[in-house]
């Protein structure tokens, strides 16, 4: 189902914001900032940018979206359901015991769409380097997503990652940085700097993007050029807010890693849809 | 698989890395799908068989170990049957984390090589001596752990780990030439541990270069009248309990040998079985739950309690608790 006007985009991005709001609620514990922040960015991609068959997950000719930052499952879930991977009604079962929505996505759990069984930050972008090989190697026309936290940047095995695919000129596949400045301790540039960020993609050999990650005119349009770069692999600085679409709660980052409070889903679901 | 001692006479010394990188090149020239990743050390770890023969399939990433075995795990997604080779104390350890979340979680067939595993590396010292890589891969979920005994037993399972299993593989191997003494006919098979030699005293359970010298140990033994049974459990994960269980039942005592600390490895995993199943004495040599350091191959081995003449020391010791029943 693909969505090609921006009023369409916003109004399924604010289903997704409150379908993650109620699904953390019912789990008691999870990721809401991040979740918010990336709500956008999972939009885009699963509504309009990938090239994807909800029907048939494994279908060789899909782009591939790795999910690094595992933590922001929910709206990963969310997003996926929403698409048709997977009933809408299962989101309850986050995080619950025998549910496939794993707290962080695990593939032997059987859910539909999920490409990567990941969490451990600055894993996924390696694998992401190197599915891009085998399908240069293989001549094959789809692209690879990579899904990074800002604060992830600061694992060093990204920056492995970063060179190789900048040797191989990896010109499918496409980074999506949520820069949202904040991890759990705080503002990305006091716990530990990561500016100037687009040069240090640069040094790496990459295309480097940056656009309002909350905006579908430019990021649609960044993720599209992305996408069609010749010569290099591109990322996308997606500058983006945590806890997007709930002003109560947005850029503050004991939001990161905790679920609204029972009283207060009803509360954050009407703030959406005032927002939204 | 009931080998006579006069069948393993030493063909000649040869690296058991050699006969990894032989199987490598075996397994790519049988199956279009094998690629190759490489951390710089391409030709110590023997893959440089596979980089000349395969140069286009054959994806060197420099020193980055973590991105190596993350790059393998996304290859493996994609149908490719990736080797990443390099030595076990990095191979097993710099990575562990990629190998349990990105590898093992995802259950993706990716065969890991551990060189210059155990003490015998001699005079680089601790730092590339692997001694803990089999007690971490063993307790990873998935994982399978391969321990070869020579060069042609290296090259046979290095060929079938990567063309005829699936999921994980982590398979060590040693730098230094060693005593080449099993054929190429013998019969391998993952599930089935290796009996070298008849015996019911005892029995001595080897793994990798040791197995030679619990070959000649047995020797030495049997001079003074004891009967050792020699079992080659050339895979630690999964773990033959049947000749395991048979072993201790037959016997009564067991003596286990290995190039790695005495902690986690392959006399534990013998350990976990023995207990559960059929109790009896056991000895465990290994590195004694201490770093190693420079030296000559023998010297180390000699100074660590890895050797023949430690076997029958731990024989003789072992068959007085068997007697007094302590
Ligand atoms: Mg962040």
């Amino acid at each position: 189902m693909k969505l090609d006007k921006t009023e369409d985009l916003k109004v399924k991005a604010c289903e997704i914001r409150k379908d993650v709001v109620r699904s953390l609620g019912i789990a008691g514990s999870g990721h809401l900032g991040g979740s918010l922040s990336t709500a956008d960015i999972f939009t885009a991609l699963y509504f309009n940018v990938l090239n994807h068959n909800p029907q048939n997950p494994s279908w060789p000719e899909r782009d591939r979206l790795i999910l690094s930052i595992g933590h922001v499952a929910p709206v990963y879930y969310t997003a996926l359901a929403h698409a048709g991977y997977f009933p809408k009604d299962e989101l309850k079962t986050l995080r619950k015991l025998g549910s496939r929505l794993q707290g962080h996505p695990g593939r032997e759990h059987g859910l539909p769409g999920i490409e990567l069984s990941a969490g451990s930050l600055g894993q996924g972008l390696s694998v992401a380097v190197g599915r891009a090989i085998a399908g240069k190697a293989d001549n094959r026309s789809w692209t690879v997503f990579c899904i990074n936290g800002d604060g992830e940047l600061q694992e060093g095995s990204i920056w492995e990652a970063a060179m190789s695919a900048g040797h191989y000129k990896l010109d499918n596949l496409v980074v999506i940085v949520d820069r949202n400045r904040v991890q759990i301790d705080g503002k990305t540039e006091t716990v530990m700097r990561i500016e100037p960020l687009a040069d240090k993609w640069k040094a790496f050999n990459w295309n480097v993007i940056e656009c309002n990650g909350h905006n579908f005119d430019e990021l649609i349009p960044a993720l599209n050029k992305a996408r069609d770069f010749k010569g290099k692999p591109s990322v996308v600085i997606a500058n983006t807010i945590m806890g997007k679409g709930i002003p109560e709660i947005e850029g503050d980052y004991t939001w990161h890693g905790k679920p609204p409070k029972p009283g207060q889903v009803d509360e954050f679901l009407r703030i959406i849809d005032k927002n939204g | 698989m009931k080998t006579p001692i006069s069948e393993l006479t030493n063909k000649g010394d040869k690296p058991t890395r050699h006969g990894f990188g032989e199987g490598v090149l075996e397994a790519a020239k049988k199956n279009q799908k094998v690629v190759g990743v490489g951390a710089d050390i391409t030709g110590s770890v023997k893959m440089n068989l596979f980089a000349d023969a395969f140069p286009k399939r054959f994806y060197s990433l420099g020193i980055a170990e973590q991105n190596c075995m993350g790059v393998a795990a996304g290859l493996a997604q994609e149908g490719k049957v990736p080797v990443f080779s390099t030595y076990g104390v990095f191979s097993a350890m710099r990575t562990t984390d990629f190998v349990r979340i990105s590898v093992c979680y995802n259950a993706l067939h990716v065969v890991i090589g551990g060189a210059h595993a155990g003490i015998s590396v001699g005079p680089d010292g601790a730092t590339h001596q692997a001694l803990e890589d089999i007690a971490i891969m063993r307790s990873l979920p998935n994982m399978t752990v391969v321990s070869p005994c020579d060069a042609t037993q290296a090259k046979i399972a290095t060929e079938k780990a990567i063309n005829a299993l699936s999921g994980p593989v982590y398979i060590r191997f040693g730098r230094e030439a060693v005593p080449d003494f099993t054929s190429e006919d013998l019969p391998f098979d993952f599930n089935q541990a290796q009996l070298f030699r008849h015996g019911n005293d005892l029995t001595i359970i080897a793994t990798g270069h040791m197995t030679w010298e619990a070959m000649k140990a047995a020797q030495k033994l049997s001079k003074q009248g004891m009967e050792a049974r020699v079992i080659n459990l050339h895979t630690i994960k999964p773990i033959d309990k049947e000749t395991i269980r048979q072993a201790a039942l037959e016997t009564g005592a067991i003596v286990t040998i290995e190039e790695h600390q005495v902690h986690g490895g392959m006399g534990s995993a013998v350990a976990e079985v023995v207990v559960k199943e059929h109790p009896v004495p056991m000895e465990m040599l290994g590195m004694p739950d201490c770093f190693g350091e420079s030296g000559q191959p023998d010297e180390l081995l000699e100074k660590y309690g890895m050797s023949a003449k430690k076997i029958e020391e731990a024989a003789q010791l072992i068959l007085t608790r068997k007697r007094d029943k302590i």
